[in-house]
């Protein structure tokens, strides 16, 4: 019985494993990959300042991400999330939830950080986490996308232990630490929100008194 | 002109409805729909650029004194109808595959004479300083008004440059970890209040690419599919494409080909 299963399994694999293969999507670009990325690197303008241009830089998880189209195999996606997890850093004094009242400012700004000669942002705009613009948060703010899900009354629902507060830092910290490849931006990663902005963020999500929270 | 304007009348009404119902809970969006219906009432600004784009077409320029009438867009010296449907395109003369943009600008350069720096100086409007380039291709785009997209990529150099358009759309990169994919690759997602097309779709690719040229009320002017392509790339918070450089003419060319058979409405008008 046991052999005649393992015999099954080892066909199954078998003849299932080439199938497999070749239902795999095809990377972006396929054999012009490499010429894409040449091509894609010179078609900016020579005029752009060099710290300008490191913004086309991809690390391992970009990279990984374009050539699965987002969707890598788990296996893949597994040691991406160890990669990303390994990068979370915390603020100095350890406190992971900060002020909702900031975090619901930094919720609904979605300026800054915009390069360029046509439209940049003026020096020093203030950046935010842009979050209405994938999710749907507090009740009064109407104008919100569906990109992500919605995190109403996301404190109401999974409560605000320790654990939940350490996974909202995490996830804003490094979105990829949970689901590699994921739409949503490594805030913390990239420097774009400080240690500190993102405890008000989960502040926003987690406070009973938050409006997230409430009617 | 009148069947177009019957049209915009129409989604007028349809705006003016629609924005009943959200007037009273959000005056930041009625106000934004309010400016929808004030360049709606007196019908498309693109269409006076239209008209404009159409005298500069015939008239004689530049150095060499010449209009534009001999201009091969794809379809033959002088033949403006349906060619910006069936755009990007391989070129033999010039052994590059062109967007409408690229080939205006060669065509003012080798057939009137201009340089390229002086053709491309004002290649987007700003308050008080018009475009000749985007006159001339909401012109040429409102001639293949009514008609299929036909950009399939079937020349080897056309289906290349699609493929690498493919490759430009999933790539990932900058402080936001964005691609054109994150937004744009999946159905039925809107951010903020704005719906968002899924480019990877015939319908949606199709949605997008039909109605450029468009009009956008926001910006107060027309915007060509650079001037729009270029724009992603600045929300991306990416570096500035250079005007009709390779990425912006390769993800065209990808999307174009993605939008074969959907039929054209343009110059459109947008938010």
């Amino acid at each position: 019985m046991n052999f005649k299963f393992a015999l099954f399994f080892g066909l199954t694999v078998a003849v299932g494993a080439p199938a497999f293969a070749q239902k795999a999507v095809e990377a972006p670009g396929g054999k012009h990959a490499k010429d894409a990325e040449q091509m894609f690197r010179t078609s900016f303008r020579a005029d752009n300042p060099k710290y300008w241009m490191t913004r086309l830089e991809q690390d391992e998880t970009m990279k990984t991400c374009l050539q699965y189209r987002d969707n890598p195999p788990r296996k893949i996606g597994e040691k991406l999330e160890r990669l990303n997890a390994a990068t979370i850093r915390y603020p100095v004094d350890g406190k992971l939830i900060g002020d909702w009242k900031e975090g619901e400012k930094l919720a609904a700004v979605g300026t800054g950080g915009h390069i360029g000669f046509i439209q940049p942002d003026p020096a020093g705009r203030v950046r935010g986490g842009n979050c209405y613009a994938c999710h749907e948060l507090a009740k009064k703010e109407i104008a919100f996308g569906t990109i992500g899900p919605s995190l109403r009354e996301f404190g109401k629902i999974r409560g605000k232990d320790d654990d939940t507060i350490k996974y909202v830092y995490d996830k804003i910290y490094n979105s990829n630490a949970f689901s590699a490849c994921t739409n949503m931006p490594r805030f913390g990663l990239h420097s774009w929100l400080t240690p500190e902005q993102i405890t008000h963020i989960v502040a926003f999500l987690i406070d009973p008194e938050s409006p997230v929270n409430k009617d | 002109m009148i069947r177009r304007l019957m049209k915009t009348l129409v989604g007028a009404a349809v705006l003016a409805a629609f924005a009943g119902g959200v007037a009273a809970q959000d005056s930041k969006v009625a106000d934004e729909l309010a400016k929808y219906r004030e360049a709606l009432a007196d019908g498309n600004p693109a269409d006076l650029l239209e008209v404009k784009g159409e005298g500069l077409w015939a008239e004689k320029r530049g150095p060499k004194n010449a209009s534009l009438e001999q201009c091969d867009l794809g379809q033959g010296p002088g033949k403006v109808d349906g060619a910006y449907a069936a755009l990007p395109k391989y070129f033999k003369d010039t052994n590059k595959v062109m967007d409408v943009e690229s080939r205006l600008v060669h065509c003012m350069v080798t057939l009137q004479g201009f340089t390229q720096a002086e053709v491309t100086k004002q290649w987007f409007s700003r308050p008080g300083k018009d475009s000749d380039i985007e006159a001339l291709v909401t012109f040429i785009g409102a001639k293949s008004n009514g008609m299929k997209i036909n950009a399939p990529a079937t020349h080897p150099e056309e289906a290349k440059m699609a493929k690498m358009g493919e490759y430009i759309f999933y790539r990932r990169s900058g402080p936001q970890d964005f691609s054109c994919s994150i937004c744009h690759g999946q159905e039925g997602k809107r951010i903020r209040l704005q719906d968002l097309g899924n480019l990877t779709t015939k319908d949606g690719a199709g949605f997008a690419m039909k109605t450029w040229p468009s009009y956008r009320v926001s910006q107060g002017a027309v915007w060509t599919m650079q001037r729009r392509l270029i724009d992603c790339m600045r929300q991306a918070r990416w570096p500035e494409p250079a005007y009709l450089a390779d990425s912006i003419v390769a993800l065209e060319t990808y999307l174009q080909k993605t939008a074969t058979g959907t039929v054209m409405e343009t110059p459109g008008i947008k938010r």
